[in-house]
C-alpha cells in the first residue's frame, strides 16, 4: 500500500450498513462497475452523480455494519472511491476491505475535522495524512505486521499464492 | 480457568496457551460454510488460487437466499454453487427440498460441535456459538482462502460474559433476550469482541433460544456469541449417536473479560426493535397505534420448530388480520415436516397465512414477500434497516415469533397477551 494519493471528501454519518451501501437487489451481480454504479442507493441517490474518481469516502461509527456481502466494499471500489476513513468500521466489512485492497483507516480526529469537499492528500509510506483545505495534518497507526503484508500485496489471495507454508 | 471460551478455542486451533486476546495469528478450521449469494465471488476468487479445497468433508454449501431462485441471475449463482460442488465432491451440499437456510442446516446436519472454529461466508454464522462453537461471519475472499487452505487469518477477540439469571415470562423467547443485550450495548458495543453467556438463566433457554441470541450477536457488532455447554447442549448433540465427544466448554473467571453484563431474564417482556436499528427497542405493549401490512414469520434467526409451535398457539382459532399478509418460512425441510407431523400447518392456514418454501426469501429484501411503498412489515428477522425488505419508504419491526403471530391477527403490532 505504497502509495500517496489526493481527494475530495464526500461525508455522512454513523451505522451505514451493507444494506444501504448496496441493497439486496443489486446483489445478484459481482462485476465491480455494476455494483458500483449503485452503490450507497438506498443513503443517496445521487451519490454516484456527485462522485469523482478519486474521492475519498468518510463517514461515523460503525461502518459497513450489517451482513458481510463483500459486494460493499466491491462497490465502493467499483464507484472509484480511493479510501474510505471512519470513526470505526465493522469487523467483517473491515476485513473484506483489506482483502480486496480497498483502503480503510480508522481515525476518529479526521473523520470529525473533514467536511464535505474538503481536499485530503494520503500518504501510506510515510502514513499521513493532510486535510489540505484546512491546513492539519494527521499521523496515522500501522495496521499490524499481517494486515499491511495482506494489503501491500494487493489483497488475500496474491498473498495466500506468494506465501508458501499457508 | 483464566482463559475466555473464545481463547481457549483459538489455543486449540493455533500457537497453544500463548495465544491470547490480541493476537493475530492463522488458525486452522473445522468448518468453512458457504451459500448461493456469496459463493460465486468465493468461486471467482478460490480459481486464482489454483489449489484443490484442502478438505470436502469440511465444507457445507447451502442454497438458500434467492431459492427458488428469483431471477435468472440469481439461477445462474445456484448453478454456480452446484457445479463446485459437484467439481469438488462436497458431500454437504444442501439442495432446494433437502435442505433449508444453512443456519438451521449445520447445526441440524451435526456439522458444528462444540469447541469447533468455523467460518462462513454469511454474517449471522456467528449461530452457531449456540452450540459452544467459536463461529465467526466472513466475506467471499475470506471464504475462497479458507476452502483452499484450511487455515484463515484471526485477531482474537476481547470477549464479553454475559450472565443470565432468572426465568422466561410468558411469551418471552430468545429473541427478546438478545434485544435488550442490543439496546444495552448498541449496534457497534461488542464491534470486534466475543460475547459469551454463562449463569443459571442457561437452564430456562431451549436451543432454539440460545440460535436466536448468538445469531443475533452481530446485531451489536459482536464477531461471535457463545453459549458454555450445559446438559441442554449435551442432550441435543444426542441425536447423532456418533462417538464425538461433546466438550465440556464453561467461561473463564470475570478477570477473562473486558465486561461482565448481569442481565434477569425474569425481567424482560416481548420487545419490538424499530425502524432503523435493531437497538431502537421497546416494550411491544408500549409500541403505539402501529398498523402493519406484513407479518414475516421465519428466517435464521426464528425459524426453528419451536418458533413455529410458538406462533402457532397464539394463531390458533383466529384469523389474520384482513389488511395484512402473514408469511410463514420453516427454516429447513426437516422443520416444515415436523409441522405437518405435528398438524401446526392448519394453525397457520386455516387462519390466512401463507407457507414459503425454506428461504432467507424476504429477510433481505429477496424474494417471497418484498415491500412496496410505505409498506410496514413485522418479522421475527434479524435486521430493520432503512429498505432492508424492499422499498426506501418500507418499515420492518422486529419481534419474536409470538408477537409476529399477534400483530398479524390483530393488525397493529401487539403485545399477544392483548388478544386473550
Amino acid at each position: 500500500m505504497g502509495q500517496k494519493f489526493t481527494g475530495s471528501v464526500l461525508k455522512y454519518g454513523d451505522d451505514i450498513n451493507t444494506d444501504v451501501i448496496i441493497p439486496t437487489k443489486f446483489c445478484n451481480s459481482t462485476d465491480p462497475d455494476y455494483l458500483g454504479r449503485n452503490c450507497l442507493h438506498n443513503l443517496d441517490e445521487n451519490f454516484i452523480n456527485k462522485r469523482k474518481p478519486g474521492d475519498i469516502l468518510i463517514a461515523g461509527r460503525n461502518f459497513g455494519c450489517g451482513s458481510s456481502r463483500e459486494n460493499a466494499p466491491l462497490a465502493i471500489k467499483g464507484a472509484k472511491i480511493s479510501c474510505v476513513i471512519a470513526k470505526s468500521f465493522a469487523r467483517i466489512f473491515f476485513r473484506n476491505a483489506i482483502n480486496i485492497g480497498l483502503p480503510v483507516i480508522e481515525n476518529e480526529e479526521i473523520a470529525i475535522d473533514a467536511a464535505e469537499g474538503d481536499t485530503l492528500e494520503i500518504d501510506f509510506t510515510a502514513n499521513t495524512c493532510r486535510n489540505i483545505t484546512k491546513g492539519r495534518e494527521y499521523k496515522l497507526d500501522s495496521y499490524s505486521d499481517l494486515i499491511h503484508k495482506i494489503f501491500d500485496q494487493g489483497g488475500l489471495i496474491n498473498f495466500i499464492k506468494n506465501t508458501e507454508d499457508i | 480457568m483464566k482463559c475466555s471460551i473464545t481463547e481457549k478455542i483459538f489455543q486449540s486451533h493455533a500457537g497453544g496457551a500463548n495465544v491470547r486476546t490480541g493476537s493475530i495469528l492463522f488458525a486452522g478450521i473445522d468448518l468453512a460454510m458457504g451459500t448461493d449469494a456469496t459463493m460465486p465471488l468465493a468461486i471467482q476468487e478460490f480459481n486464482k488460487i489454483g489449489r484443490n479445497v484442502f478438505d470436502p468433508a469440511k465444507i457445507a454449501l447451502v442454497q438458500d437466499h434467492f431459492v427458488p431462485a428469483k431471477d435468472i441471475m440469481t439461477a445462474n449463482y445456484s448453478l454456480e454453487m452446484r457445479k463446485f460442488a459437484e467439481q469438488h465432491r462436497i458431500k454437504n451440499y444442501f439442495e432446494l427440498g433437502r435442505g433449508g437456510i444453512c443456519h438451521h442446516i449445520v447445526p441440524d446436519e451435526g456439522l458444528c460441535y462444540p469447541g469447533d472454529l468455523i467460518v462462513g461466508a454469511d454474517s449471522h454464522t456467528c449461530t452457531y456459538g449456540a452450540f459452544g462453537a467459536f463461529a465467526t461471519g466472513v466475506g467471499s475472499t475470506d471464504l475462497a482462502a479458507a476452502m483452499a487452505t484450511g487455515k484463515l487469518w484471526f485477531k482474537i477477540p476481547a470477549a464479553i460474559k454475559v450472565v443470565l439469571t432468572g426465568k422466561k415470562r410468558a411469551y418471552v423467547q430468545g429473541k427478546d433476550i438478545i434485544l435488550k443485550l442490543i439496546s444495552i450495548l448498541g449496534v457497534d458495543g461488542a464491534t470486534y469482541k466475543a460475547l459469551e453467556f454463562t449463569g443459571d438463566g442457561l437452564a430456562d433457554l431451549d436451543m432454539s433460544d440460545r440460535i436466536t441470541i448468538c445469531n443475533m450477536a452481530i446485531e451489536a457488532g459482536g464477531k461471535t456469541g457463545i453459549f458454555e455447554v450445559d446438559d441442554i447442549t449435551r442432550e441435543y448433540f444426542k441425536k447423532f449417536n456418533n462417538n464425538k465427544v461433546v466438550e465440556n466448554l464453561k467461561t473463564g473467571e470475570d478477570s477473562a473479560y473486558e465486561r461482565v453484563i448481569e442481565l434477569d431474564i425474569s425481567e424482560i417482556e416481548p420487545l419490538v426493535a424499530e425502524p432503523f436499528l435493531p437497538s431502537n427497542v421497546r416494550a411491544a405493549s408500549r409500541v403505539d397505534s402501529i398498523c402493519i401490512n406484513q407479518a414475516v414469520l421465519g428466517s435464521c434467526t426464528n425459524g426453528r420448530i419451536e418458533d413455529m409451535q410458538m406462533a402457532a398457539g397464539v394463531l390458533k382459532g383466529r384469523k389474520v388480520h384482513p389488511r395484512v399478509r402473514l408469511i410463514v418460512i420453516p427454516g429447513t425441510q426437516e422443520i416444515l415436516k415436523q409441522m405437518i407431523k405435528e398438524n401446526l400447518l392448519d394453525a397457520f392456514v386455516d387462519a390466512g397465512a401463507v407457507i414459503s418454501p425454506p428461504t432467507c426469501g424476504p429477510c433481505l429484501g429477496g424474494h417471497m414477500g418484498i415491500l412496496g411503498d410505505n409498506e410496514v412489515c413485522i418479522a421475527s428477522t434479524n435486521r430493520n434497516f432503512v429498505g432492508r425488505m424492499g422499498s426506501t419508504s418500507s418499515k420492518v419491526y422486529l419481534a419474536n415469533p409470538a408477537v409476529v403471530a399477534a400483530s398479524a391477527v390483530r393488525g397493529e403490532i401487539c403485545h399477544p397477551e392483548v388478544l386473550l
